[in-house]
């Protein structure tokens, strides 16, 4: 019975997957910056593991791929997908806009709705554990109840916090800093033995900010009770919206963003998804 | 009743009519404010964000769990203190040529700690030295964020007391080393007990200061008193947490502050 | 030369404060159980020669010698010769966070290593004999100032001295409190203890000391007894001294 209703929806699925790719394509015709070509923007530089080696068009990281992803589903081949670089701030200012759609981490928050557009979210942000390479920690499975016994450190006033008050529940109190910088020297000095942090931060933080800092594991993302989503960032009252959330909208039906995520956010850094119940 | 003199009776007219007066000026301001207050244009969203019930009721209990820490903190650092400052002051006070680097010492030592602001030592010491690789529990910021008060607080305290030893007259030493005593005797027999004595009420504003410093603790990482409310204010976007743990750390600073006054008020009365 | 077997002798005993030459090659010499009066104005020096004799201000030159020992040579630890040396000193300092008791027990406690019940029995007889028995838990400052000067001897005594050097001890004193402390030191001449007092107060040197020396600009003028002193002083100085005072 449960498999027979899986199998059904898996073909209602496809079959709307690919009738919205027909009609996508003809969604975007005559709405972008130049004829039958889609011109994507990303930081200078841009940086793992959202786009590898900085070199967006080889399609290696994960917003290069997302960003091929929705261009297929708009009707464009690899081929007819131009890349063009802006600064982070540069692009949320109001304005005209060299580029279709930008993608470079923006989290979609109200007030920068009000001078651009964004798509419906293309990644909804997880909480990481970030732990001394040098603990046991580092070297044993990462699981619910091994990251419990740990002793944690969090920055106050971030959702870092509440995660580990309500969700993780570790065994011994968690001690509170100003900021993330604070919990780094913390965690250097031994003091703590792991931090938490928004998957992005964490990536950060263990790859400039900590030195002989590891990435161990990301919670499933229901379980980050204020999760940032990113969207595709767009100029204001893009006439491309309708189309880009609709490609969107299918990559997430069929599964594609998770394949992306689960390939370039969880397999490539090495932080696999925490199973809760061990 | 009608033994009391012209003058008694004088007085105690003059003593009620002065209390009436002051009762009824305090009454008149307290019902001004009352009424005042309530009529400013932001006062509804005040009374929300900073005296909301409601956020009192549920954050209190934790609030004052938190502050155990801060009891805490302030119990184990203030015998240390006082040994320490105890120590360096009478560092201050060699006269032995042989243990000059002691006075050397004890004067660099007030000095440096006097001079940094005591968040920046607690940052300072709380970090960097378990950053030197200390193992557990070596390396607990209660440890090194209580060397830092420590630190600072024994340099002032210090020279509150050496101030003290230099104020008991030359003639006490004196009469003390007629009688055979050693300097040390001295020291400790006749010249500590005085100085200390007449430097309780210094030493009482170093301690009302020491109990609301405890706080800066919560920098190098333990949730006391202040960063719990500090968590509870980003939690509920409301400020009434802090003004619950101020009224905490009134409920301790003002009798403080008020027995400082007496003994204060006692040793002048006591000198003239 | 003197004879240096004397309870106490001073010979050429100089002492300066910088420029100021204070005791200027002072000679004396007082045998056991002499009671001996210095008398001189206000800055002759007689505070300064008992503060010497007490090792509490050290010498320029000269020697002084205890029992034949010189306890002058530079260097030397006083403490052995000030506990056997008592002074008291014209404003009593007793310890004022102390009571009468913890007062003069403190010393003999911690210098004589006595225990804590001998030094009671002694401070208790010693109180009784000078009228301070109800006085012993009471702090100074209920005392009035005689009774204060009492327990300062008191304290001193307590050490079982040899000598007792006694400095203006009345001269902070109500003039009707003078008399009771004046008797104690009647009292510890007729126990025959040495005794060099410095005083303004003529009229009890002339009854009771043995000798009178009278200081001046740090040099003791004359010696004599205190009839002759007072009657027939050989030196100019001496006699104008004592005329103005009379
Ligand atoms: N510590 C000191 N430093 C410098 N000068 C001092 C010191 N002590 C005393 N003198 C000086 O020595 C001189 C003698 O002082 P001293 O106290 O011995 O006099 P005195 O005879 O006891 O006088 P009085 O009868 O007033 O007590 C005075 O001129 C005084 O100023
Ligand atoms: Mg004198």
């Amino acid at each position: 019975m449960g498999s027979k209703l899986h199998a059904l929806l898996v073909t209602a699925t496809l079959a709307l997957g690919s009738a919205s790719a027909l009609a996508a394509n003809e969604c975007s015709v005559g709405k972008t910056l130049k004829a039958d070509r889609l011109t994507v923007a990303t930081g200078n530089p841009a940086y793992p593991p959202w786009v590898m080696n900085d070199a967006p068009e080889s399609g290696e990281g994960f917003e290069a791929a997302v960003a091929f992803a929705v261009a297929e589903r708009m009707g464009f081949d690899q081929s007819s997908v131009d890349w063009v670089r802006t600064s982070f701030d540069e692009a949320i200012q109001p304005g005209a806009k060299d580029f279709d759609f930008n993608l470079q981490q923006y989290s979609i928050k109200p007030e920068r709705l009000e001078v651009v557009d964004f798509s419906e979210p293309y990644y909804t942000t997880t909480i990481a554990v970030v732990v001394r390479e040098d603990s046991a920690a580092a070297d044993t499975e990462a699981t619910a109840s091994s990251l419990k016994k740990l002793k944690y450190g969090a920055a106050a006033g971030t959702s870092s916090q509440p995660f580990l008050e309500n969700v993780l529940q570790p065994e011994q109190a968690t001690l509170l800093y100003d900021d993330n910088a604070d919990v780094v020297a913390a965690i250097s000095a031994n003091q703590i033995d792991a931090i938490v942090f928004d998957l992005p931060s964490a990536l950060f933080v263990s790859a400039v900010q900590l030195e002989g800092g590891k990435l161990v594991g990301q919670f499933p993302v229901e379980n980050n009770e204020a999760p940032d989503n990113f969207g595709l960032l767009m100029a204001k009252d893009s006439l491309l919206k309708e189309c880009v959330d609709e490609a969107i909208k299918s990559l997430h039906e069929d599964g594609t963003l998770k394949d992306l995520e689960s390939k370039w956010l969880a397999d490539a850094t090495g932080a696999p998804v925490i199973d809760m119940d061990k | 009743m009608s033994a009391l003199s012209p003058r008694k009776r004088y007085e105690q007219k003059e003593r009620r009519r002065s209390l009436l007066i002051a009762t009824a000026s305090l009454l008149a301001v307290c019902a001004a404010l009352y009424t005042l207050v309530p009529k400013a244009p932001g006062w509804v969203a005040v009374k929300r964000s900073f005296f909301n019930w409601a956020v009192l009721e549920k954050t209190f209990p934790t609030l004052l769990k938190a502050f155990l820490w801060d009891i805490a903190i302030f119990a184990w650092s203030l015998p240390l203190i006082m040994v320490l400052a105890l120590a360096i002051a009478l560092c201050r006070n060699v006269k032995t040529p042989a243990l000059f680097p002691l006075r050397v010492f004890g004067a660099f030592y007030t000095d440096i700690f006097r001079g940094v602001p005591t968040i920046l030592l607690v940052y300072l010491i709380g970090f960097g030295i378990p950053g030197l690789g200390l193992p557990r529990p070596w390396n607990s910021p209660y440890l090194w964020g209580t060397v830092a008060l420590v630190l600072t607080y024994s340099a002032y305290v210090a020279e509150v007391l050496r101030s003290g030893i230099e104020s008991v007259h030359k003639s006490q030493r004196a009469a003390s080393e007629s009688l055979g005593l050693t300097e040390a005797d001295t020291m400790r027999f006749v010249v500590l007990p005085q100085a200390i004595r007449r430097q309780v009420p210094a030493m009482m504003n170093f301690i009302i200061a020491l109990q609301k410093d405890v706080a800066l603790l919560s920098f190098i990482g333990p949730v006391e008193l202040l960063r719990q409310a500090n968590v509870y204010k980003s939690l509920m976007a409301n400020f009434t947490p802090y003004v619950g743990a101020a009224v905490i750390f009134l409920c301790v600073t003002i009798p403080a502050t008020r027995y400082a006054d007496y003994l204060l008020a006692k040793q002048h009365s006591v000198r003239t | 030369m003197k004879n240096r077997s004397q309870k106490l002798v001073l010979e050429d005993v100089t002492c300066r404060f910088d420029e100021l030459t204070v005791c200027d090659g002072i000679n004396l010499s007082v045998d056991a159980g002499e009671m001996v009066c210095l008398i001189g104005a206000s800055g002759s020096g007689k505070s300064t020669l008992l503060r010497c004799i007490n090792l509490l201000e050290p010498i320029d030159s000269g020697h002084i010698w205890l029992d034949g020992e010189d306890i002058s040579i530079p260097g030397l630890d006083p403490k052995p010769y000030r506990k056997r040396i008592g002074i008291v000193f014209q404003s009593f300092n007793l310890f004022p966070h102390m009571t009468v008791m913890q007062n003069i027990c403190l010393a003999p406690t911690r210098v004589l290593n006595a225990t804590v019940t001998e030094t009671h029995a002694v401070a208790k007889d010693l109180l009784q004999r000078f009228g301070l028995q109800d006085k012993a838990s009471e702090y100074p400052d209920r005392l009035s100032g005689g009774q204060q000067q009492r327990v300062a001897i008191v304290r001193a005594l307590a050490m079982q001295p040899e000598i007792m050097l006694l400095d203006e001890i009345t001269s902070a004193l109500d003039p009707e409190l003078v008399g009771e402390v004046l008797e104690v030191v009647k009292a510890l001449k007729e126990q025959n203890m040495t005794i060099v007092l410095a005083t303004h107060e003529m009229a009890f040197a002339r009854e009771v000391a043995d000798r009178v020396c009278f200081l001046d600009g740090g040099k003791i003028l004359e010696t004599a007894p205190p009839e002759e002193i007072f009657t027939n002083p050989r030196e100019a100085r001496t006699r104008e001294f004592l005329h103005r005072l009379l």
